[in-house]
């Protein structure tokens, strides 16, 4: 039993501490911004103050299992000994003020990490809005400052905040850039919120987290974290596309589709968003900033609303 | 006149379909044969199939649970091999639409027929016997919940080879699972199998507490009921409180797609959140309804093979206690992301977080059990020791995904896959099949193979490292959950490893029914008998009467003097058991078919209302109506066992007694 337990328990501990180490090139533990550096930070902070018992409890395991093996005839025996205040204390203290530091980590960070919570960035640099719609199995990403409309592909300058706005067409998604940090979900007739930044330049995967059906797998999207110049550049290259998105093919770019390209549209409606949102709401948009329900003006009615 | 169905619905073109219909066709008839050719369908139906017995219903649920392995399994590693498979531009073997149904049936499958048919039946086999009662509280509703739950499993299992399953995974999240998204039968028959099968559970939680709150021995107090029969008492309060919460769920759902009514569509005012705060509502409960009759096993095998008492019983009652409370207050942290504000998301989380507080002071009660004690490395405590290491592992991560900022970038992904088979397997699984290791002598009378059940364990504890591990990476990596195919080369070594590990944990069921094989064809050697019903030395009444008990259980119903009641009695050398040889009649219920029969008439109205066959489903009902009625008006249903029959079992075994004492 020794011979075969030992080991076990070395290449275990091997296990988690490249578990731990070896991950640096891991997409959420190579995070590209300041949310999912923090998040790495978190997962990182957490494990440690865990395996302060986890450690203990799997040494122990075998530790104890092997010592009073029945064969170990000189190990002390004690047939009728089955409690101990003392013990009692520790093994309920001990896990209590692990969990007490986890939940004031936790308290703090739910704050802090709120994707609904504009960045401290956002205090200098005024963020970059996005709405994005999950649609059967795509991505639109509409720019309503710039007019512009992209699928399957996302850009905005480094180190400036960027602050979306989600919803879905169709069923419920989960907008995520495993790189950058937190995830949202998108669902139907709801808008919810996330604010992210990219620290560095990149190409990152952008994905859906949450099972859409049948053209789920590949309703990926990239991220371009860009430059001030390239991204100038980017939305230009988007004005000039001969395509534009409004109400009469937009029910078109709707239609599910599997393993979408990468589309541009030179001009998107700038109210297609609050529209999409709208037309589960009895035609109601709730502002962002007031939270009261407004009504969209629209020609939804021209938008084949999808039962 | 057949509704929906049309014989496009039968999937000749599917070559695996076909395979797989051939294959279970061919084995069906053999076993049908085999049955008739011994002539056994007369001690099927008379013994088995109309029994009221607990002992017998526990092993029928067993045997169901281990047909639902198999199945489970084989959609876990077609699952596996899938993905080691469809990498940069191979689209594998499974297209989307075969694929999405196994994952939904995996998890189905795995959870209400697997885990959940294995937990009832353990608690069937052992309750009534380790509380000195002769049977539970209604054994005809027990009978019933045990075809519930297996017309539900064969309903399932039509679903292969008649139309589809839902693909909307195992909790089937609206709106996908919605009419406009999903307009076949595949979530018609989830949701019938999932609410007949929970009628099962629910009656099994209201029996089962219903036995425990009134039918244990004298002198059993609260405080000296065995921890096995706590867990199983948490586990029916959770029961009774989540299984109805599903039923609403499901109910809800299936009206909007059977009546077109808008609870959880995305239009007409309809909420998909409500749903999911309904489903886990129940969800996150019923972990715990599966974990804490694991954690009741390890207790009973532990202080059994360190020959010593439980360390802190009390501790442990009030950590089990404490862990049923929280477990209804956690359900949120399934999905932190939904954009719930920052406090009600520090409260999940925390909430969830200090379950583990109870939990890990558990794992430290079975540490000093072993402390000072005479470890006895008995096939049942490798899977002890291999649980207290892996659960500990798959506890570390769960608090991790229970801090909402971790999760916001962990949800979703492989490594919430990893977690939960770190802690399904790690600790239902291998406490099930501790479990079975530990009472199989109580229920047969002779014992498990000891060297094929280590063999079990060790491929089963190597390719959990093996299928899992690399999914807690793959997790880091980003990897969402139910993908199909990918095209990322970090990826596709991991899973190539985790593929590796389902080859392992398909060898270690191979052993694990190679032991059944081995122990029932030597089940009749010296060594492998129990004659004395206490194989063990262990210390809790079932074990003070005979293997296989009679089916009264107890000639003389014990009177408990003290926690562990055998294990006092045999060193104050109280013996219960004869009493003096003077015995009463015993008052036993009578053998039904109806429960049966309802099962039956559940299946017919289960299949007919999923494929809109309206007269079918009239005679469904009809007949589930018309048996109840009948047996509701049938008074012929118990009997008393005369004093003569309860003598003669009784001297046989203690003539086996006294034979084995002299062979010592």
């Amino acid at each position: 039993m020794k011979k075969k337990i030992l080991p076990r328990l070395s290449s275990l501990m091997c296990l988690s501490s490249a578990f731990l180490l070896a991950g640096c090139d891991w997409a959420t533990l190579d995070p590209k911004g300041t949310i999912g550096i923090q998040e790495k930070s978190l997962i990182l902070t957490s494990t440690y103050a865990m395996l302060l018992v986890v450690v203990p409890v799997i040494v122990l395991t075998l530790l104890f299992a092997w010592q009073y093996r029945s064969s170990n005839t000189s190990a002390e025996y004690l047939p009728k000994w089955s409690h101990s205040n003392k013990i009692e204390v520790v093994i309920w203290v001990v896990p209590s003020l692990i969990i007490l530091f986890l939940a004031v980590l936790t308290y703090q960070t739910c704050h802090s990490l709120d994707p609904y919570r504009p960045l401290d960035e956002e205090a200098s640099a005024k963020p970059l809005h996005i709405d994005v719609v999950a649609l059967d199995w795509k991505w639109l990403f509409i720019y309503p400052d710039e007019g512009i409309a992209t699928v399957n592909q996302v850009a905005f300058p480094v180190n400036t905040p960027v602050e979306f706005h989600i919803t879905s067409d169709s069923v419920m998604n989960s907008f995520f850039i495993p790189q950058l940090g937190s995830q949202i979900y998108a669902m139907a007739g709801m808008q919810t919120q996330l604010h992210l930044v990219a620290g560095t330049a990149g190409n990152y995967l952008g994905e859906s987290a949450n099972f859409s059906g049948r053209g789920f797998s590949d309703m990926h999207f990239r991220a371009l974290a860009m430059s001030n110049d390239d991204y100038a550049a980017w939305i230009q290259k988007v004005k000039a596309a001969s395509e534009q998105l409004d109400n009469t093919n937009y029910p078109k770019l709707a239609a599910p589709s599997e393993a979408n390209p990468v589309e541009y549209f030179s001009h998107a409606e700038p109210a297609l968003f609050d529209q999409i949102v709208a037309k589960y709401n009895n035609g109601m948009v709730m502002d962002k900033s007031t939270g009261k329900m407004l009504h969209v003006q629209s020609a939804m009615s021209d938008m084949n609303m999808k039962e | 006149m057949l509704g929906k169905l049309s014989w496009s619905d039968i999937p000749i073109d599917v070559p695996i379909l076909v395979g797989t219909f051939a294959g279970a066709a061919i084995a069906g008839l053999a076993v049908l044969g085999l049955i008739t050719y011994y002539g056994k369908w007369g001690y099927l139906w008379k013994e088995w199939f109309t029994s009221v017995d607990h002992k017998r219903l526990g092993v029928m649920y067993i045997v169901l649970a281990l047909v639902a392995l198999f199945r489970g399994f084989a959609d876990a590693i077609m699952m596996r091999s899938q993905l080691a498979l469809a990498y940069a531009g191979n689209p594998g073997y499974l297209p989307p639409h075969h694929y999405d149904q196994i994952f939904s049936a995996h998890g189905t499958i795995m959870i209400f027929f697997m885990a959940m048919a294995f937990m009832t039946g353990l608690m069937n086999v052992v309750v009534p016997l380790q509380i000195g009662a002769r049977d539970v509280a209604f054994p005809f509703l027990n009978s019933l919940s045990f075809w519930m739950t297996t017309i539900s499993f064969v309903l399932i299992n039509i679903s292969l080879f008649i139309g589809e399953f839902s693909q909307c995974g195992w909790l089937a999240y609206p709106p996908l699972s919605e009419q406009q998204f999903s307009p076949g039968v595949g979530v018609d028959y989830y949701i019938w199998a999932v609410q007949l099968s929970g009628v099962g559970t629910l009656l099994t939680g209201v029996n089962f507490f219903t036995t425990i709150v009134k039918m244990r021995a004298p002198g059993m107090t609260y405080m000296k009921m065995p921890v096995f029969t706590w867990t199983i008492f948490c586990t029916t309060v959770l029961i009774m409180v989540a299984f109805p919460i599903l039923t609403v769920a499901l109910a809800l759902l299936g009206l909007d797609r059977y009546l077109g009514m808008h609870f959880f569509t995305n239009d007409a005012g309809g909420n998909q959140m409500l749903y999911l705060n309904v489903i886990w509502a129940w969800g996150h409960p019923e972990v715990y309804i599966l974990v804490l009759p694991a954690f009741g096993a390890f207790s009973e095998i532990t202080q059994t093979f360190s020959r010593k008492p439980l360390f802190g019983y009390n501790t442990m009652v009030y950590a089990t206690c404490s862990i049923m409370v929280l477990s209804l207050v956690v359900w949120l942290h399934h999905f932190f992301t939904m954009g719930a504000g920052a406090n009600v998301n520090a409260f999940f989380g925390i909430m969830t977080m200090i379950i583990a507080i109870p939990t890990g002071v558990k794992i430290f009660n079975w540490l000093f059990t072993m402390y000072k004690g005479r470890v006895e490395f008995h096939a049942t405590m490798y899977w002890v020791i291999g649980f207290m290491i892996t659960f500990t592992i798959g506890g570390m991560t769960g608090v991790m995904l229970a801090i909402p900022a971790a999760d916001f970038v962990l949800h979703n992904s492989l490594f919430v896959i990893a977690h939960f088979h770190n802690v399904i397997i790690g600790g239902v699984y291998f406490g099930y099949v501790a479990a079975m290791n530990f009472w199989f002598p109580k229920a047969f009378g002779f014992k498990l193979n000891e060297a094929w059940g280590k063999r079990a364990f060790w491929f089963w504890f190597v390719g959990f490292y093996f299928a899992f591990m690399p999914l807690y990476v793959l997790g880091f990596e980003g990897m969402t959950r139910r993908m199909n195919h990918y095209d990322n080369p970090e990826w596709y070594p991991w899973l190539l490893v985790a593929e590796f590990g389902a080859v392992l944990i398909a060898l270690g069921i191979v052993c694990q029914l190679t032991q059944l094989y081995v122990s029932i064809r030597d089940r009749n050697l010296a060594e492998n008998r129990d004659l004395t019903g206490d194989p063990w030395n262990a210390r809790t009444l079932e074990w003070s009467t005979s293997s296989p008990p009679p089916f009264y259980n107890f000639a003389v119903v014990p009177t408990v003097h003290d926690l562990d009641a055998f294990a006092h009695d045999k060193e104050a050398g109280i013996d219960t058991r004869s009493a003096g040889g003077h015995y009463q009649p015993i008052h036993m219920p009578k053998n039904t078919s109806a429960g049966f029969f309802v099962g039956l008439f559940s299946l017919i109205l289960g299949f007919a209302a999923i494929w809109w066959i309206w007269w079918l489903a009239a005679i469904g009902l009809i007949g589930i109506i018309a048996t109840v009625i009948a047996r509701s008006s049938n008074n012929d249903i118990d009997y008393y066992v005369p004093v003569s029959e309860v003598a003669r079992i009784e001297n046989e075994h203690t003539r086996n007694l006294q034979a084995a004492q002299a062979a010592e």
